[in-house]
Order: structure tokens, then sequence, then C-alpha cells
């Protein structure tokens, strides 16, 4: 059913590479948010925020229902005014101009297709409004059909297209006015996991060759990773990490991003060392050390969790050499097998839980482990991380 | 279950319709009754209806009771449209819930009140009565139907259509007219039958607040009968009943047809075709 976008020719890989202007401070930001907070009554959706997105940038804006990802878009699109701060596009000012005079475009969560309309005059609508001459309109609508696909479709209604098939009219729509940035909430909810995966990455396709800046609101932390340049980790209103999806991934800033993207093996404790650019916690209860290559700010004496994600730790009958360092021991608890990985959850003499994913590289026929096992947990000092927050 | 007719359910669908029916059967037989005596059949004929033609008066009246209603009826569907979307679109303000209750009053309220303080306020800024009080209090009374009925509708409205169009450069006046009438029109049409219906039965209201030289088909019925029901007067109800009967009819084929219309698309969209 599903069409591709885009017959890819050559691999993005190298403009994808390439780009990274956040780490340029020459560079000019082209979304801004500055110091921005927005209240409904007492209630507070956006909390001082402050944020910049580059021009073709694929931004995601990442967290759980209700943490203000809708809010912040719609400040974009201009459907909610900050109550204070300021948000800026290409340097411009943005607070008092009105939607339909803002040169973004938004690809609505329910896709809100004219219903009263057919496929073909949903897309021309943005382009009447600005008085277009109607030879280009018919040129850039037929343009916009090719590009999702759906020349055959023009002239159906809403009503009567699939999921997908809407979903692209929607995608054609909001970007047939060739907005300076398009803004796209949730824009793959409604659609099943195949479909969804496969537009993932056909969005990618469209953003690098369009050259155009992307912000996707999603909750969907796969989303996230597969389609985003960075990533913005929401919590209440406030971001937590802004990263690149690899940064967030292996270097989270607190246990809550750590948590929210993947799973994660949690091990409290104190800092009792930073010598050396070595950072040693000593872990609470089990006594035992953590020595980690990275400093993350924390300081003698902290309390601070060591993060460490499964497929980063080793599991053994054996010990190592040096059981005193990075290693905890306990018994197998559970195991799920999923196919192309098995997850050991081993229990450690406190009562914790750490977990261990092993990568089915034979065929399973019998377990070298198995339930009630003792077993070593090793990693090594790249591992994993230590987090203060 | 057992589904089909049971005795009982025959029984009731039967007196109930007779009940609601039988009625208007009689009179529309009657108005072909050939005898003066309503109450008495002498044969089938049409000349009532031909006789009504040179009714003056019936006529006038009839003439009169149409411009009211069309002229009231748009009128009241315009506020009663605006009405709702300020009551729907407004967001909630400090004595809203007592604002639209307010809006519902003239639904409950007797009409007789309704009539009698219209006609007070009338003499007080001493507008002379006739035509134009008459299509005035038509639509203050029909004004709050219309706006019952568009507001549902709008409360079910998705207003991410609206933002949509804003988004694509559609000023707010233009996404009216382009994307939210067409859509709650359905409503709207309703609203204004509803109002039109309304208008043209109306016989309280209307004696309150009419004057010299516009009296309204109801009245002029009412008034004839009170001197004895003649055959004249079976056969100008017939033709009512007539012309309600077939907008009803139109308006539920209308219904119906896009109904269908819309499930065999949806069954295609669903098969992907
Ligand atoms: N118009 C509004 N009035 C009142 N509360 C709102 C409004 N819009 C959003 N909120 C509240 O703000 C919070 C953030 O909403 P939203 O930005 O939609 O979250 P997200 O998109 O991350 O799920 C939610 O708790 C929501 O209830
Ligand atoms: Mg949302």
């Amino acid at each position: 059913m599903a069409g591709k976008l885009l017959t890819a020719g050559k691999s993005l890989g190298p403009i994808r590479r390439a780009f990274a202007p956040w780490n340029d401070p020459a560079a000019k930001p082209f979304i801004q948010f500055q110091n921005v907070t927005k209240t409904f009554g007492d209630f507070t959706a956006v909390d001082d925020l402050s944020l910049n997105i580059y021009e073709r940038e694929f931004f995601a804006l990442l967290g759980p229902s209700g943490c203000g990802k809708t809010t912040l878009m719609r400040m974009i699109a201009g459907f909610e005014e900050p109550t204070s701060g300021h948000v800026m596009l290409d340097g411009q000012d943005l607070v008092g101009v009105p939607p339909y005079r803002r040169p973004t475009n938004m690809m609505f969560q329910s896709y809100a297709l004219f219903p009263h309309m057919n496929v073909w005059d949903n897309i021309a609508f943005g382009l009447k409004q600005d008085g277009m001459p109607k030879p280009d309109i018919a040129t850039r609508v037929d343009e916009m059909l090719a590009l999702v696909k759906l020349e055959k479709f023009a002239k159906r209604k809403p009503h009567q297209l699939s999921g997908g098939q809407k979903q692209r009219v929607a995608l054609a729509r909001s970007l047939a006015k060739k907005p300076k940035v398009l803004l796209l909430d949730e824009p793959l909810g409604a659609l099943d996991k195949k479909l969804r995966e496969e537009t993932q990455f056909e969005l990618i396709d469209l953003q690098v060759k369009l050259g155009m800046t992307f912000v996707i609101v999603t909750h969907d932390q796969e989303e996230a990773m597969t389609v985003a340049d960075r990533i913005a980790v929401m919590d209440q209103g406030k971001i937590v990490q802004i990263a690149t999806p690899a940064e967030i991934y292996e270097q989270p800033n607190s246990r809550y991003v750590a948590d929210f993207i993947g799973d994660i093996n949690l091990l409290e404790g104190h800092i009792s060392s930073t010598e050396g650019g070595v950072t040693t916690l000593d872990c609470d209860g089990t006594g035992a050390k953590v020595q980690v290559s990275q400093d993350g700010g924390a300081k003698l004496g902290d309390h601070a969790w060591f993060a460490v994600r499964p497929e980063k730790v080793a599991i053994s009958l054996s010990p190592p050499a040096d059981p005193s360092v990075n290693a905890v021991t306990g018994e197998v608890w559970d195991i799920a097998y999923l196919g192309d990985v098995s997850i050991y959850h081993v229990r450690l003499a406190t009562g914790a839980t750490v977990k261990a994913t092993i990568t089915n590289t034979t065929r399973l026929v019998e377990r070298p482990i198995t339930w009630d096992d003792k077993v070593w947990l090793t990693w090594s000092r790249d591992g994993g991380v230590v987090l203060t927050r | 279950m057992r589904r089909g007719a049971s005795w009982f359910n025959v029984t009731s669908i039967t007196l109930g319709f007779a009940f609601l029916y039988l009625p208007i059967v009689l009179l529309v037989v009657y108005s072909f009754n050939a005898s003066k005596l309503v109450t008495v059949w002498g044969g089938f004929s049409t000349k009532w209806y031909v006789s009504l033609l040179s009714n003056q008066g019936l006529l006038d009246a009839a003439w009169v009771t149409i411009r009211v209603a069309l002229l009231s009826a748009t009128l009241a569907t315009v506020l009663g449209t605006l009405a709702a979307i300020a009551l729907v679109r407004f967001g909630r303000f400090p004595g809203g819930t007592l604002f639209s209750g307010m809006v519902y009053a003239p639904l409950v309220m007797p009409e007789v009140i309704t009539g009698l303080a219209m006609l007070l306020l009338f003499v007080a800024i001493g507008f002379a009565r006739g035509f134009w009080t008459l299509t005035l209090a038509h639509i203050t009374f029909s004004m709050c139907f219309v706006a019952v009925v568009v507001q549902s509708r709008l409360i079910t409205f998705d207003r991410s259509l609206e933002e949509a169009a804003l988004d694509l450069g559609c000023p707010p006046f233009r996404t009216f007219f382009t994307i939210t009438l067409p859509l709650i029109l359905p409503a709207v049409v309703a609203g204004w039958m509803l109002a039109f219906t309304l208008s043209l039965d109306d016989l309280v209201i209307s004696s309150f607040t009419t004057g010299p030289g516009a009296t309204t088909l109801p009245m002029k019925i009412y008034s004839q009968v009170r001197l004895g029901v003649t055959p004249e007067i079976n056969a100008i109800c017939s033709i009512l009943i007539a012309i309600v009967a077939t907008g009803v009819i139109i308006a539920s084929a209308v219904t119906k047809r896009r109904e269908v219309d819309r499930q065999r698309a949806e069954r295609l969209a669903i098969q992907g075709v």
C-alpha cells in the first residue's frame, strides 16, 4: 500500500553526518525560545524555557504526555502566545504575529483534513490563500501529489482514504506552501507500527531533500531517535536535556532522561574519589566499587547513581580477574527470551535487580546460564555514566 | 431474544399511530367532502380547494404568514448561529452558565408571557404594531431554538480544522465562511427549518404582537373556527400538512442518501482501494 515517498537514490549519510550547527558558536539559531513561560490559569505548561533550533535541523520534542510539547509547538505556529518571554524566527520576534501570517506550517495530530474538500482542494487550500495564479497552483499541487504518491487519489474526499493516505495528504498540504519551518505534532501516532517505521525514514529523506527545518513532537523515543538530528527531552514544562540521539542515549544527564530513553540499570551510592580523570562510586548496600572514566561534574562525597545500559553489562558464571571493581554478583532471577536477545534479570544481595542483555548469536538449544545460577555481572569503565540528579 | 412482531408490539404501535394521526387523517378526508356539513359525508369533491382560491381573507393571511416565516426564520438563523458560536467558543467566563441558561429560557417560557412582554415593550416604545412587530417577535422566540441546534453541532466540531485553515494563511473571517459554515451547514439548515415551522404555526405570540392588516393564517383559522368549522378550513389545513410533510420527507431522504453514500465510501477506504 504505502509507496515510498521518495525513491532513495544516494545515501543521506554524508549530509546527515556533517550537520552539526549547534556546535558552531558562529551559527545563528533559526528558531529561538527565550525564557518562555506559558500558563493556563494557575497551571504552568511551559516553564521559563530557552531553546535554539537551527536551520535545516530535524528537531524532536520528546516527553511523556502532558509535559508541554504541543504547547511549545503551538507557540511556534501562533495558536498560543507566551505568557512571558519571546519566540523568535529567523531573527524576527513572533509574539503578536497571527498564525495566518507566520511562515510556518503544521501537520496536525488528527490530520485536520477539510472533510468537505477533496484531496486536490485540500492541498491547494494554502496556495489559494496567497493568491497564487491558478496554473501555478495546479503545478504545485500535482508536484505535491507526486511527492506523496497520491496522484490517483486527487478527487477523493478525506473519508474515502485510509489512515496512511490521510497522513500523506496532510503532509502534502503542509508542505505545499514551502514553509520555512514544518511542525509535526505526533504525525505518525495513528499509523500501525510497520507503516510508522517506513514513514519515519521517508520523513528524513524528505527533510534533507527539501532542506527545510522540521520540528516534530512525539512521545515515542524510538521515533525521536530515528528521525531527529537533536532531541529535547522535556519534563513538566522544562527541558531536561538537548542532545543528539546518541548523546542522549550514551550520556544522559539525569536519571529522568536515562530512564525515559531505553532501559537502564541504576546503582545508588557515594562518590569516593575523582582522581586522575576516573570517578569512583561506592555502592550503598553491596559496597561494590564502580569506576567510570568520566567526571560528569560529580564531586567528592556527592550522592550519585551509576547508570549502565543492560547491553553494556556482561554476564558470566566465573568471577572476573578483579572482582572488587565494576563487578557485582547475584542470582539469575528471571530470563526474558525475545528472540534476537535475552534479558537476564539478576537479583543482587541487596534485593536490587540488574539487567543484562545478551545477543543470541547462535540458535538457542540449551542456556549456558539459567535460572538460580550464581553469576557475575561486569562492565567496562566506558560502559556507563555517573549521574548526580 | 425473539425478533419480529409480537401481538403486543403490533398493538402498541397501532394504538400509538392512531392516537397521533387519526385526527389528521379525518381532517384531510373531510377536506374532500362534498357536503357543507363537516361531520356528514356527502361524496368526494375538490370544490373546497377551488373555493379557497377566491377566499381573499385566507389568501392574504397565508401570504402574511409566509412572508413573516421566511424573514423571521432567516434572521433568527443568523442571530441564533452567532449566539451559538459565541456561547461555545467564548470559553468559560464568570457567569457563563447563567448566560447560556438565559438563552434557553424562551424555550420553556410560557408563550402567553413572552407575548405579553413583547406587547408591553412595543407599546412602551411606541412601535406601531403590524407586520414588523410580528416578525420581530417571531425572531425572538425562534432564535433560541436555532442556537440550541447549532450549538450541539459546534460542540462536536473539531477546532483543529479551523486552526489548520489559519495555519495555511486563511484569515479568521474567511475561515468561518470557507471551513466552519460549510461544515455546520446541516445544523444551520435544520435550525432554519425549525424556526420556519415555529413561525408558521404560532398563534399565541402572534395574537399579542400583531396589528391591523397583519393577520396570520393560524389566527385567521382560529377566528373562523369560532364561527364554525367549514370544509374550506379543512382544505387549507390539508395543504399546510402537505407542505410540511413534503419538507420532512425530502429532508430525511437527503440525510439517508448521504449516510448511505458515506458508509459506502468508508468501506472503500477500509479496503484500501
Ligand atoms: N488550552 C488549554 N487550557 C488549559 N490547559 C491546557 C491547554 N492546553 C494545554 N493545557 C495543559 O497543558 C499541559 C501540556 O499540554 P500539551 O502541551 O498538550 O502536552 P503534550 O503535548 O506534551 O502531551 C497539559 O497538562 C494540558 O492539560
Ligand atoms: Mg500533544
